[in-house]
């Protein structure tokens, strides 16, 4: 490794005990979160791939049997989830992109200055802030006919035909958590966003001006191509992230009516908390960690090829 | 204060090496300024001195003593940085002040020094003041004061004033001169700027793709460049040089390209038919006179700097710059007469060394 | 043709306006059921202001009920969560950002997949780990929990506040006499404290958002964090909309205090470390 030295002139070795001091340090620092993020993270995480091939039953001390393929046997005769795989697509798809759409327009508005722009960023940012089962709880409330106002205003814009909690609607119930999702989920697109819009230089549109370009023509020429790369990979990230997040799910409807709502997340939280099933719901767990494998697998193929045409 | 020596100084990053075997003994007091263009080592050689970079192979010492295994701390040394790198978060006097309060040094001690300190440098009405609130002069002040008050053994500076603009590195650089005369600290200084080189070193140690190519005193260096990247680097404007043949002889001559002739007063010591670079300074072109010794040199640009003039002149395909401070060159055109005195005259041989 | 710039800034003003009554909707909503009596909570129906106002709710829900220990465990669990997680995310941030060593890409990648995930996964076997241990049903296996699930990304975040600061600095104070930890220490941190900020406010409020596994691993009243509280309250008294819309309320109260705090940071602190790239 080092540059070939005179001979009869030995390459200098500081001592043993600063070499290691020195060769470690980086390891010290690094050391905490490390261990933490194994035992907490890896070590469950391998434990659960195994639970998936196991009887595990909380309540059952005779389980924990090695029982191999059954939990995915007994998975593919599963209509329950089978329904939760196409309501998490549903979730997602509508989730990802009515937030990304809020979010960008949002963004835009507060691209510029105008006076009083802290003080309105302050404020269509504060759902980020709400703890994500307050938010669920507010919804739920807000369509609940008997203290909400929505189910009154949709009855009386004619939306309705009676002033009922869309929650209990087979039909509608997963607008629900989606609009609370939409509600809660905007700012952090929106931060996103703004940042990648600030990033962009000024002068640029300058240019573009005096070379006679109007506002819409800028947009298009300028604006999206440099957001491309951060619309790209905020939607892939959070793709991934909000097909798990089954927080709003399980406070506004509990994967009910008759499991209209239930995506894959909140079924594998279901599993292991109502029915105390840990084998089952780590089948189910893999499954989906599979997929997700998969859907990033795609991506980044995807990602591949249209390089390679360029 | 001390000596340093460098060892067969030898530093590489992974298979690529930077600094090639360097030696050099700076004595106890003196100002050695290393300089060269950017890339070339002469930082690495300064932080491996600090300690801020690992040493491939050779030994480093300060005072006699190996420092190559000691941390930065340990070496008693003050650096200048080209940033400052003052603590944003600390008045001028905290500043000044923290290798003495992590040395522990007694309460009264510090402030006398810090005290002693900011007079030299007349920062006494800043003391309080962060470095955010300092014009860059200031702040190159207080890294100074931050390296004064320890008394360390020696001072490195890693291209302090390349920050500043033009008019207050000229004062600053008088400073730091007027400072090391005060102190006589044993000083290591890197700049890419010959000028400065020029200006305060006792020595200069010219370096070029990680190899010294000569050490000596400034004047050393511009009257006795070691080979072609020594005398193209020092000096503004810079030598000109003209490749060509040696034909020694009754009437020594040096033939460029295009066939002109430049006539020599006595035979250079170089071979028959060698093939060569000759060189010589811009102001030592004389431009006038008569006689065989003269050529006429066609007039391509004129240039006033209002100290001087610089003339842009051609013989042949070659081109070459002529300094002079005679006005009446301001109207030059056409073609002038031009002379080469052949003690002025520098030549290299083919590997680009001064023969 | 030209459209007025007037009426540009009109829809632009009108379009902000929309948005932020959007945001405060459901909150003031809120809000405003919590501080109607009981008596005109379904008299006065969608009224957006009930003609009485009262602090009943809040006064029996402070009072009457365990929300105040909730809040309490709450506050231990998101208040040490942050505070460990950002002392190690400084130490491991530090490292990503000055050293360079074998081993470090593995880091960022198991950091970085940690981050893809499903969190749900780890639902069964975190129980199953810390039921023997007994740290269910403990604030301190909720920390511990947190603490690991949060350091990932605040590592990444203090990463880019270290790589703010010129290397300079922490060599000028080793030459000063300091050790790198010291300089670390005395240099580095002191200004990294925007970002220690905001590193305290991303991780507190997403320990005090968490619920999946504080509904699994908490069951008794006296461990139990906000969400907990909260929804077995609304379970067992879903009448009660005051009384629960008065502790939805104050669950919201710290949230918004540190969002207040690091909202300046926002914008330049989250795009910095998560979109780089």
């Amino acid at each position: 490794m080092d540059y070939a030295v005179r001979p009869g002139l030995p390459a200098v070795r500081p001592p043993l005990m600063k070499r290691i001091a020195d060769a470690s340090a980086p390891y010290l620092y690094t050391a905490p979160a490390l261990i933490l993020i194994v035992t907490v993270m890896l070590v469950p995480l391998v434990l659960g791939v195994s639970y998936a091939f196991r009887d595990v039953q909380l309540l059952n001390p005779f389980s924990g049997a090695f029982i191999g393929l059954d939990h995915f046997r007994a998975l593919s005769q599963d209509e329950a989830f089978f329904r939760s795989l196409r309501n998490t697509l549903w979730w997602t798809g509508a989730s990802v992109l009515l937030q990304f759409a809020f979010g960008l327009v949002l963004a835009l508005l507060l691209d510029k200055p105008f006076r009083g722009r802290a003080i309105a960023q302050a404020l269509v940012f504060l759902p980020w802030a709400v703890p994500s089962f307050l938010a669920g709880l507010n919804w739920a409330w807000l369509f609940n006919p008997v203290v909400g106002p929505l189910p009154h205003w949709l009855y009386a814009l004619g939306i309705m035909s009676q002033p009922a909690n869309i929650l209990s609607d087979p039909q509608l119930a997963m607008w629900g958590p989606i609009v609370a999702n939409i509600w809660w989920g905007i700012p952090f697109f929106a931060i996103t966003l703004l940042a990648a819009l600030q990033a962009i230089p000024r002068d640029l549109y300058e240019a573009a001006s005096i070379d006679g370009a109007g506002a819409f023509q800028r947009f298009l020429s300028i604006t999206l191509p440099f957001l491309a790369p951060t619309i790209a990979i905020t939607i892939l990230l959070r793709t991934v992230w909000i097909s798990n997040f089954a927080d709003l799910i399980i406070v506004m409807t509990n994967g009910g009516p008759a499991d209209r709502t239930q995506i894959v997340a909140s079924y594998i939280f279901t599993q292991a908390f109502k029915r105390l099933d840990f084998g089952y719901a780590s089948a189910v767990a893999l499954v989906l960690l599979a997929l997700l494998l998969a859907y990033s697998l795609l991506i980044v193929i995807l990602r591949q090829w249209l390089l390679s045409k360029d | 204060m001390a000596s340093i020596d460098i060892a067969n100084i030898q530093k590489s990053y992974g298979v690529h090496p930077v600094l090639h075997d360097v030696d050099l003994n700076i004595r106890d007091g003196e100002f050695v300024v290393l300089v060269g263009p950017s890339g070339c080592g002469k930082s690495t050689l300064l932080r491996m001195i600090a300690g801020l970079e690992s040493v491939t192979a050779g030994e480093i010492r300060i005072a006699g003593k190996r420092v190559n295994e000691l941390a930065p701390k340990d070496r008693d040394i003050a650096m200048v940085f080209q940033s400052y790198a003052l603590y944003p978060h600390m008045s001028v006097a905290k500043n000044m002040s923290y290798s003495l309060r992590l040395r522990k040094t007694p309460k009264e001690r510090i402030t006398a020094v810090v005290v002693g300190a900011a007079a030299k440098l007349g920062l006494e009405p800043l003391m309080e003041r962060r470095p955010r609130a300092l014009s860059g002069g200031q702040r190159q002040r207080v890294a100074m004061g931050r390296a004064i008050v320890r008394q360390p053994k020696a001072f490195l500076f890693d291209e302090p004033l390349s920050n500043l603009d033009a008019r207050l590195r000229e004062q600053m650089r008088a400073e730091i001169k007027k400072l090391h005369k005060d102190l006589g600290a044993t000083s290591i200084y890197v700049t890419h700027d010959q000028i400065e080189a020029m200006t305060l070193a006792d020595r200069i140690v010219a370096m070029n793709a990680g190899v010294v190519q000569q050490v000596g005193s400034p004047l050393d260096l511009y009257d006795r460049p070691a080979n072609l990247f020594v005398a193209g680097f020092i000096g503004s404007p810079g030598m000109n040089f003209f490749e060509g043949t040696y034909h020694g002889g009754a009437t020594p001559l040096f033939e460029i390209e295009g066939g002109v002739h430049i006539p020599l007063d006595a035979p250079a010591p170089l071979p028959e038919g060698a093939a060569a670079t000759l060189g010589i300074r811009p102001e030592h072109v004389v431009l006038a006179g008569h006689g065989p010794q003269t050529l006429l040199a066609t007039v391509d640009l004129v240039e006033p700097t209002g100290f001087g003039i610089i003339l842009h002149l051609s013989l042949g395909r070659a081109g070459f710059k002529a300094f002079t401070n005679d006005r009446s060159f301001l109207t030059a055109s056409g073609t002038i007469p031009v002379r080469f005195p052949t003690h002025q005259l520098h030549f290299f041989d083919g590997e680009g060394r001064r023969v | 043709m030209r459209v007025k710039p007037a009426l540009l800034t009109m829809a632009h003003r009108l379009a902000i306006l929309a948005y932020i009554a959007f945001a405060l909707f459901p909150l003031f909503w809120l809000l405003k059921v919590a501080v109607t009596p009981n008596d005109l909570l379904y008299s006065e129906g969608i009224r957006l202001w009930p003609s009485r106002a009262s602090l009943e709710h809040f006064d029996f829900v402070l009072r009457h009920s365990a929300f105040p220990v909730f809040f309490r465990n709450s506050l231990i669990v998101s208040g040490s969560t942050a505070v460990v997680v950002t002392i190690l995310a400084s130490l491991s941030g530090y490292a990503l950002s000055r050293f360079r060593f074998r081993g470090k890409y593995w880091l960022v990648t198991l950091m970085l997949l940690t981050q893809m995930f499903p969190l749900v996964m780890l639902v069964a076997p975190i129980f199953k780990i810390l039921s023997p241990l007994g740290l269910t049903n403990s604030l301190t296996g909720l920390v511990i929990v947190y603490t690991a699930f949060n350091v990932p990304f605040a590592t990444f975040l203090m990463q880019s506040f270290f790589d703010g600061i010129p290397r300079d600095l922490e060599e000028a104070a080793m030459i000063d006499g300091a050790t790198q930890f010291v300089a670390f220490r005395q240099i580095i941190l002191p200004l990294t404290l925007p970002g220690i900020a905001a590193t305290l406010g991303f991780v507190f409020t997403a320990a005090w958002s968490e619920l999946l596994f504080s509904l699994m691993l908490i069951s008794g009243n006296e461990q139990a964090t906000f969400p907990v509280g909260l929804l077995s309250f609304v379970s067992k008294f879903s009448v009660d909309f005051g009384q629960m819309m008065a502790a939805g309320v104050l669950a919201l109260i710290p949230a918004c205090l540190f969002f207040l705090l690091i909202q300046r940071y926002l914008v330049q602190g989250l795009t910095a470390g998560a979109v780089k790239g």
